[in-house]
């Protein structure tokens, strides 16, 4: 007898139709899930309790399982450097030269930076408090770039703190648990970083492809940017400080404005998690968006002028003082919408302008 | 007369354990190592499962652990959730479909047939990150992830040497 004719034959006909219906029901199951991944927001993920528990495992067990590898990265550090004591000795030589030419003169601009801030009484920012971590896992899908890092909101990391290495920004976080942060890399596909040039001060939006090298979008004015300029974060919308250090623009293959990564330059081990809110985490949102405005005090022209023209016809020395002086009790009257009648002959009380109150048109009776 | 050969295959040998082995490649290709100041290759591993089972034999279990798989790449990389799962479960549907053709092929003709898979799987995860971001992403990165994973191919060979005679209902 065929084996084909056995009863253990007959099983194939419905076996491969039972996997073919479990496949469809799995992939049934798969577009469900993903129709449920609505992201308005790269942080607000349906999913983000099963992603904050997913991280939690996997950190420790990253943390683990990358220790030998620190420990042979540490072994040929120390090693190369051993080897290379005396040439390095007299690279740094040079560079400490270097160094302290620039020093000198960072002094002198930090000094004369302080003194302008002074005098036009800019609102210095302050210091920023960072936490560090250890990068314990280097996610490098086809398309996603994430990292997985030791510090959690045990450590006073937050959803949208920006992230540095040791040479410049290499993104924010945007999923945190206890114990790890998930940080989210300029270069994912879904990553929109407000920067400028260093050289014009020209805005951009350095855009992430995936690739390790992101795009720079939506650049502003002619001939903005030049091979080899410095790309620094604008802090325009206020997710990133200004002036954090992102790379050096380079021209693409495809002819678009790419950047070169300071961050590439170095392995990132380790990690500088910025506590930076923006000001929209720092600004009461119920005030924001109550829909009433603010205030606004402005000047009466003519009220103005028929002081001036009062004080003239008064006391020629008064108006000469006048001018040099504002008179400190005088308050700035209601702005005037639409042409009116012209003023009464009778001049107003030096030093008794009509109070202003907002920004509404003055009434005929308001009016001196 | 014994029905050695026409046993089932215990799902733990040839589900469980290579689906297993396929995640810890992934986690191990993922620590922040560098070699010579190379990042390391992060291939999608899983792929090797997605052809070989459907070439072993077909599976009710194969399409639920390559579903699962799938998630677990997508909380791994942060894909949308969803993405791997059906990127994987296309190629799965297309190697059970082409399976008649592949079937007795050579090694190198097998191979040529996991590569068309993979690109199966990757572009339709190329397409669904599309979707998600409305952005393209970088097509060289995909074109790497689909070279490294096409060298991936002698683990699936190994997997099918293996297992592919031992139901002989399916051969």
């Amino acid at each position: 007898m065929a084996f084909r004719q056995d009863t253990f034959g007959e099983l194939k006909v419905p076996l491969a139709w039972t996997a073919g219906v479990a496949l469809v029901v799995c992939v049934v199951i798969a577009i469900g899930l993903m129709l449920s991944d609505r992201r308005g927001t790269v942080e607000n993920t349906a999913h983000a309790a099963t992603q904050q528990a997913v991280d939690s495992v996997v950190t420790p067990v990253g943390d683990v399982l990358s220790a030998p590898g620190r420990w042979i990265s540490g072994a040929s550090s120390f090693l190369g450097s051993y080897w290379d004591a005396a040439g390095e000795n007299r690279r740094l030589k040079i560079k400490l030269q270097e160094a302290q030419r620039f020093q000198d003169r960072s002094l002198v601009l930090a000094l004369e930076n302080a003194r302008l801030r002074t005098i036009l009484g800019v609102r210095t920012e302050p210091a920023l408090p960072m936490v560090t971590a250890r990068v314990v896992l280097d996610a490098r899908g086809p398309f996603r770039r994430a990292q997985l890092a030791n510090a959690g909101s045990d450590k006073g990391v937050a959803v949208g703190y920006p992230v540095i290495s040791e040479r410049g920004v290499i993104g924010r976080v945007i999923g945190v648990s206890s114990h790890a942060s998930r940080i989210l890399l300029l270069k994912d596909v879904s990553s929109r970083t407000p920067v400028m040039i260093a050289r014009s001060n020209a805005r951009a939006i350095l855009t992430g492809d995936g690739g390790d090298n992101p795009r720079l979008e939506n650049l502003r004015g002619f001939d903005p940017v030049k091979s080899g300029d410095r790309i620094l974060t604008s802090g325009d919308g206020g997710v990133y400080p200004r002036g954090l250090p992102v790379g050096r623009a380079v021209k693409g293959l495809d002819g678009r404005w790419r950047v070169a990564l300071d961050s590439d330059a170095v392995a990132l081990d380790w990690v500088r998690i910025l506590q930076f809110k923006d000001f929209a985490q720092l600004a009461d949102s119920r005030s924001l968006s109550n829909g009433a405005m603010p205030g606004v005090i402005t000047e009466d022209p003519r009220t103005q002028v028929l002081r001036d023209a009062a004080s003239a016809l008064t006391s020629p020395q008064g108006s000469l003082a006048r001018q040099a002086k504002p008179d400190p009790d005088a308050r700035p009257a209601k702005p005037i919408a639409a042409p009116t009648a012209p003023p009464a002959a009778k001049p107003p009380v030096s030093g008794a302008a009509p109070a202003a109150t907002g920004n509404t048109a003055a009434t005929p009776g308001e009016r001196p | 007369m014994s029905f050695q050969a026409a046993r089932p295959l215990d799902p733990v040998r040839w589900l469980v354990a290579p689906a297993g082995v396929c995640l810890l490649a992934t986690l191990m290709m993922a620590l922040p190592f560098r070699l010579l100041g190379l990042q390391l290759p992060e291939p999608v591993f899983p792929m090797i499962c997605v052809f070989s089972w459907a070439v072993i034999r077909p599976s009710i279990l194969s399409a639920p652990v390559i579903l699962l798989l799938g998630l677990v790449l997508d909380l791994l990389w942060g894909s949308p959730f969803g993405t791997w799962g059906l990127s994987m479960l296309i190629g799965y549907g297309l190697t059970l479909t082409m399976r008649a053709m592949m079937t007795g092929q050579s090694r190198l003709m097998l191979w040529f047939w996991f590569m068309i898979v993979t690109g199966v799987s990757v572009t339709a995860g190329y397409l669904f990150t599309t979707l998600a971001f409305e952005h393209p992403p970088n097509i060289v990165g995909a074109i790497w992830q689909l070279f490294a994973t096409s060298l991936l191919y002698p683990f699936a060979n190994r997997l099918i040497d293996r297992f592919d005679d031992a139901d002989v209902r399916f051969r």
